[in-house]
Formats: C-alpha cells, sequence, structure tokens
C-alpha cells in the first residue's frame, strides 16, 4: 500500500474524467489516496473526488489559482508534497498536467515518469511503461534514487470507474502560498467548438486527405456528432488546410489513445499511427485495400468513404436511440 | 538580444525501430538523425526576434553525444550565429540534459531569452523545457502558439485542450517552449549551409557545466515493440450493409458503442 497524491485537473469548476481514471485506479488498489484541488471557489467539487474512492481532498484555494498558472501550482503542490510526503504523486498527461509536474519533480529532486499508458502500484512503489519513439516501442521506467515517484498518465489509459454516492472523502484546506510570481496567466480564449478535445475523447473520428476540402469534413463533424466524438485529421488535411493543426493526429500532432479510432481516407503513414495505434478499437475506411491502415485496424470497409460515412452516422443514430 | 536555442537530435519519423538484443534500448545502427521538428520552430522564432532586433545573436545549443552537432549545424545553417554542443552520455536523461543546457546558459554574460521545442519526437517527454527554466531559475510558458515581444515581458498565447488558448504574460528573462504554427521555419540557404560547415562549434564537458550522472533520475528498461496485431477484418458487401454491419459489430463484439 502507497501513500498516493493525485492532482485534479480542472476547469472552469468542472473536473476532467482522467482525474477519476487515476483517483478510481489508486483507490482499486487499495492505496492511501489523497488528491490535491487547486483553483477558487472549487471546494464543492471534492465530494464528486470522494465519490471516486480517495480519502482525503486537500484544497487549495486563491484568487491566482482561478486560472492554470504554472508557477502558482508548481509552490502549492511542493509545499503540500513536503508537508505530506507521498509516496507517489500522479497527475494527468494533458496540458495542465505535462506542463507543472517537471516543474514539481525538479523542487523534488526527482524523476518524472510522463505521458504512461500503463501504471501498476507495487508496495509502496509505481511500475509504469510509457511509449518512446512517438509509440514505435515502449519503455519500463526505473526511478533512481529515494523521494517520492512521479508520473503523468495519458487520458483514457485506465479507464473511468464508476462513481459511489456513498463513498466520501475528508475535506482539508491546503495553504497556498505562491510566491513570487512572474508570471501571469491573463485570460483564457475558449474554443469555439463544443466537441470533446481529441486528446480526451472516448470516439474519435478522423479524416484525411481524400476528404478533398473543408466543407466535406461536414460529414466527419456528422458522425462525430453522433457518437459525442471529437473530431481527428491527418497531417495532409491538415497541411491542405482543412483543419486546424491542433486536429493532428500523429508524431507531430496529438497522440490519442481512445476506445474508438475511426480513420476515414488516411493510408495509415508511420507518422499517423504514432499518435493513434494505443486506441483500443481501430477503424478503417479506405478505398485501397493495400492501404498499410488496414495492418493496424481491427475492422476494415473498403468503400468509398463520401458513401459509408453518412451510412454509418445513420446506422449509429439507429442505436443511439434505442 | 542575447538569444539561445536549445535543441535535440532525434531519430528520422520514418525511422523503424528495431530494439537491441537484450532489450535494454534500441539499436541505433541505421538511423537517420534529424533536428526535432518542434525545435526548427523554436530556431525560427529565434532568428525572426533577432531580425527585428538589430546587434542581436543566437545561439544554440544542444547536449547529447558527438552526433548532435549535425544538428547544431542544421541550426547554423538555418543562420544562427554559434553553436554550443555539451557532452553528455546518449543515456542520459531529461534532468540531466536539461541540467547541463541550463549549465551552458549560466556560463553566458547575458540570457533574455531561450527558446525550444515543446517536446522532442524522440522520448515525447514534453519535460526538457520546463527543467531547464527551473535549472537556470527563470519562467517558462509552454506550448507556445504566438507571442508578443516587449522590452522587460512577453505575452504568449499557449495552446490548452478543446481549442482553447491561455494568454500567459511573463518577465524576461525566460523561455518559451515552441508549438507548431507559432511561424513558418525557413528553409536552409545554399550559402548558410556552406558557412555553417566551417564554423566553429564550442565543446563543453558535463563537468565544464556542473551536470553529472547523479542528476540521472529516470531510466529506460525493458523496451518492447508493440504486440503485433491480429489481421483485422474487412467487412464485405455493399456500402449499405457493410456499415450496418460495422455498428452491430461495434456495439456487440467490441463493445465501443
Ligand atoms: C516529419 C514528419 C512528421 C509527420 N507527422 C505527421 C503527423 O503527425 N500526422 C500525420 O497524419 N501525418 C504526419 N506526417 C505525414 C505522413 O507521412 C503522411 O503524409 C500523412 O499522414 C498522409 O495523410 P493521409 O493519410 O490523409 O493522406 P494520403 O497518404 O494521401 O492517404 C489518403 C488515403 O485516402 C484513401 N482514399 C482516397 N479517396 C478515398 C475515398 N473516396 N474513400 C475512402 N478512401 C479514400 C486513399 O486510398 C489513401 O490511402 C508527417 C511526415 C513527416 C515527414
Amino acid at each position: 500500500m502507497a501513500k498516493v497524491l493525485i492532482v485534479a485537473e480542472q476547469r472552469d469548476g468542472k473536473l476532467k474524467k482522467s482525474t477519476f481514471e487515476l483517483v478510481g485506479a489508486s483507490a482499486a488498489a487499495g492505496n492511501e489516496t489523497h488528491v490535491a484541488l487547486l483553483g477558487e471557489g472549487v471546494d464543492g467539487l471534492a465530494k464528486e473526488i470522494g465519490q471516486y474512492g480517495a480519502n482525503k481532498v486537500h484544497v487549495a484555494q486563491n484568487a491566482a489559482l482561478k486560472l492554470y498558472n504554472a508557477e502558482a501550482y508548481t509552490a502549492v503542490l511542493t509545499d503540500l508534497a513536503k508537508s505530506l510526503s507521498p509516496d507517489v504523486i500522479l497527475a494527468s498527461h494533458t496540458p495542465t498536467g505535462r506542463d507543472f509536474m517537471p516543474r514539481l519533480a525538479r523542487r523534488l529532486d526527482v524523476g518524472l515518469a510522463s505521458d504512461c499508458v500503463t501504471l501498476a502500484f507495487e508496495g509502496n512503489s509505481i511500475k509504469v511503461r510509457r511509449p518512446v519513439y512517438s509509440g514505435k516501442a515502449t519503455a519500463e521506467v526505473e526511478f533512481v534514487g529515494a523521494g517520492p515517484r512521479l508520473a503523468t498518465i495519458r487520458a483514457n489509459a485506465l479507464g473511468v470507474p464508476k462513481p459511489d454516492a456513498g463513498k466520501s472523502a475528508e475535506s482539508v484546506t491546503a495553504t497556498a502560498n505562491l510566491g513570487d510570481l512572474k508570471t501571469k496567466t491573463t485570460d483564457v480564449v475558449k474554443g469555439a467548438s463544443a466537441r470533446p478535445d481529441v486528446t480526451e475523447a472516448a470516439i474519435v473520428v478522423s479524416g484525411g486527405r481524400a476528404l478533398k476540402s473543408s466543407d466535406n469534413f461536414k460529414i466527419i463533424e456528422e458522425l462525430a456528432d453522433t457518437l459525442g466524438a471529437a473530431v481527428g485529421a491527418s497531417r495532409a488535411a491538415v497541411d491542405a488546410g482543412y483543419r486546424p493543426h491542433r486536429d493532428q493526429v500523429g508524431q507531430t500532432g496529438k497522440v490519442v489513445s481512445p476506445a474508438l479510432y475511426i480513420a476515414c481516407g488516411i493510408s495509415g503513414a508511420i507518422q499517423h499511427l504514432a499518435g493513434m495505434r494505443t486506441s483500443k478499437t481501430i477503424v478503417a475506411i479506405n478505398t485501397d485495400p493495400e492501404a498499410p491502415i488496414y495492418q493496424i485496424a481491427d475492422y476494415g470497409i473498403v468503400s468509398d468513404l463520401f458513401t459509408v460515412v453518412p451510412l454509418l452516422t445513420e446506422e449509429f443514430k439507429k442505436i443511439k436511440e434505442h | 538580444m542575447n538569444l539561445y536555442v536549445c535543441i535535440k537530435q532525434v531519430p528520422d519519423t520514418e525511422t523503424k525501430i528495431k530494439l537491441n538484443a537484450d532489450s535494454s534500448g534500441i539499436d541505433p545502427a541505421g538511423i537517420k538523425w534529424i533536428l526535432s521538428p518542434y525545435d526548427e520552430f523554436a530556431v525560427e522564432e529565434a532568428l525572426r526576434l533577432k531580425e527585428k532586433n538589430a546587434g542581436s545573436t543566437v545561439t544554440v545549443i544542444s547536449a547529447g553525444p558527438t552526433r548532435v552537432v549535425e544538428a547544431i549545424r542544421t541550426a547554423l545553417a538555418m543562420g544562427c550565429d554559434n553553436g554550443i554542443h555539451v557532452e553528455i552520455p546518449e543515456s542520459a536523461d531529461n534532468n540531466f540534459a536539461a541540467k547541463a543546457l541550463a549549465g551552458a546558459l549560466k556560463k553566458e554574460a547575458k540570457v533574455d531569452l531561450v527558446f525550444t521545442g515543446k517536446e522532442a519526437i524522440d522520448d515525447g517527454a514534453a519535460q526538457t523545457s520546463q527543467l531547464i527554466a527551473e535549472h537556470f531559475g527563470m519562467p517558462c510558458v509552454t506550448v507556445v502558439l504566438g507571442a508578443e515581444y516587449g522590452a522587460t515581458s512577453v505575452k504568449c498565447k499557449r495552446e490548452v485542450e478543446g481549442g482553447a488558448f491561455e494568454m500567459v504574460e511573463t518577465a524576461l528573462p525566460a523561455l518559451l517552449a515552441a508549438q507548431k504554427g507559432l511561424n513558418e521555419p525557413r528553409y536552409a540557404s545554399l550559402p548558410n549551409i556552406m558557412k555553417a560547415k566551417k564554423k566553429e562549434v564550442k565543446l563543453l564537458k558535463a563537468a565544464d557545466v556542473g551536470a553529472s550522472e547523479a542528476d540521472q533520475k529516470i531510466k529506460y528498461k525493458n523496451f518492447q515493440l508493440p504486440p503485433p496485431k491480429q489481421a483485422g477484418k474487412k467487412i464485405a458487401g455493399e456500402p449499405a450493409a457493410q456499415a450496418k454491419e460495422l455498428v452491430r459489430a461495434l456495439h456487440e463484439e467490441a463493445k465501443v458503442v
């Protein structure tokens, strides 16, 4: 059994699913599970965290924590880690977690295993494996020296457990000494899309060069919206201007690990596979039966995507209605 | 301005990765090495800033084995003025490399801005930028998509999830980790490539910059290739039947919808 500190992630007062994955995994392993919750006016979220099995939620609140600020987070978490002395500190490998965790590792003078796709608790330590060379291989991480073991875990790698309304956590106030801040987060400019982020979504529908225009991506969007999915794209589609770069999946784009990845009109270049090969179920729709994407697809449809994708949308609607 | 770019040399994205005999690492034979793609945006940003501020210099620094000098020459060919190679072992982790790079920066008379790529595409750890900043003692903004440079501060547009951006203002000196989209990197011109070949690249040893094996905090072991996937199922029939069967399979077999 380990003493585990998990850094919760919230945006606009809403907790991320990836936080529940970490809390659930730690609690299921029987660990003493602590959660750090930072923000302003976020104390109400402790209850929800408790339902996933956390023992104690340490709430640090300050106006300067309202928007994510790397320096402020690092200062608060360093203090908390030093007073709590956990064996393990975990965060999600999100734009937030991947930003502050290396800084925290440095302040604690320990190593960090980032973007891990497997996590096992062993005694008071962890065993983690992470992709290297963009998923062309994986490696186990060995921590050198003493001190807490730090890791960031890829979203969707562990799975979200079911909350239990009968469970609750003790909530305590954590000190928020922010120190001298050299940076300030002045604003957050919202994205225009209501769709989930490509790295967080449980389902991703991606389109490639074969879509031929940004207008044609409508059929991809309709399929995605039917499934509550994110829209992804190959680099060829991004370079052609059909989609913004933030939707690009691959070695020089986002790395995703959804339960279902649907590749439409994507050939499956090695750099694209690097970004999606850890998806649990992969579907390919491609007119070329020899396309490399079929080497890793679980299901394939060798047909014109302009015909098949709208038909799929209709079929999915039918089962969604049931 | 005294501008610095920290870069990494990585295997070309086309590289087929093979493991060595005891799976303790990869087999380096036949790998073609390139400048990590995100570092190109870092180099470009420094060069643009130099062009706008007369009298500026851009120094490119890389920590690693001797081969990384090639990546330094690639950056010099794009237009950087000076190159520094800090020699550290192939096996050095992010912290060891960051300590070495920060150590090299500390030897410089004045540092105004440091640029890096938001991650290197070999280990994809996205740690070294923040670690350099911590070792040096300066603020750091990661995944920078846009920057407005003032005399004492920089306003950054930082990409986060869901197509949103955080606007972060930081005091100088600072480190900015570049995301694709920050700019459009230039190609090296032939005269610059020729000039870059002749430029001296200063060599520093780890000990010269206060870094050592003691800075190694993690090691990778037990490498594995992704398990070979079983051949998937190609669904036959007319498009309407294919669509129906796929939805059935995803619903009933894979249970993902
Ligand atoms: C340094 C570097 C980094 C890179 N990083 C990335 C990255 O991050 N992500 C990425 O995706 N790529 C990346 N690439 C690019 C990669 O090599 C490929 O060029 C790219 O992935 C191809 O995109 P695509 O599959 O959409 O296009 P194509 O390879 O042109 O494939 C289009 C496919 O659509 C099929 N098709 C055509 N018409 C139809 C139709 N009507 N219905 C169904 N199928 C149809 C074709 O059979 C073909 O297989 C990178 C390359 C380099 C050099």
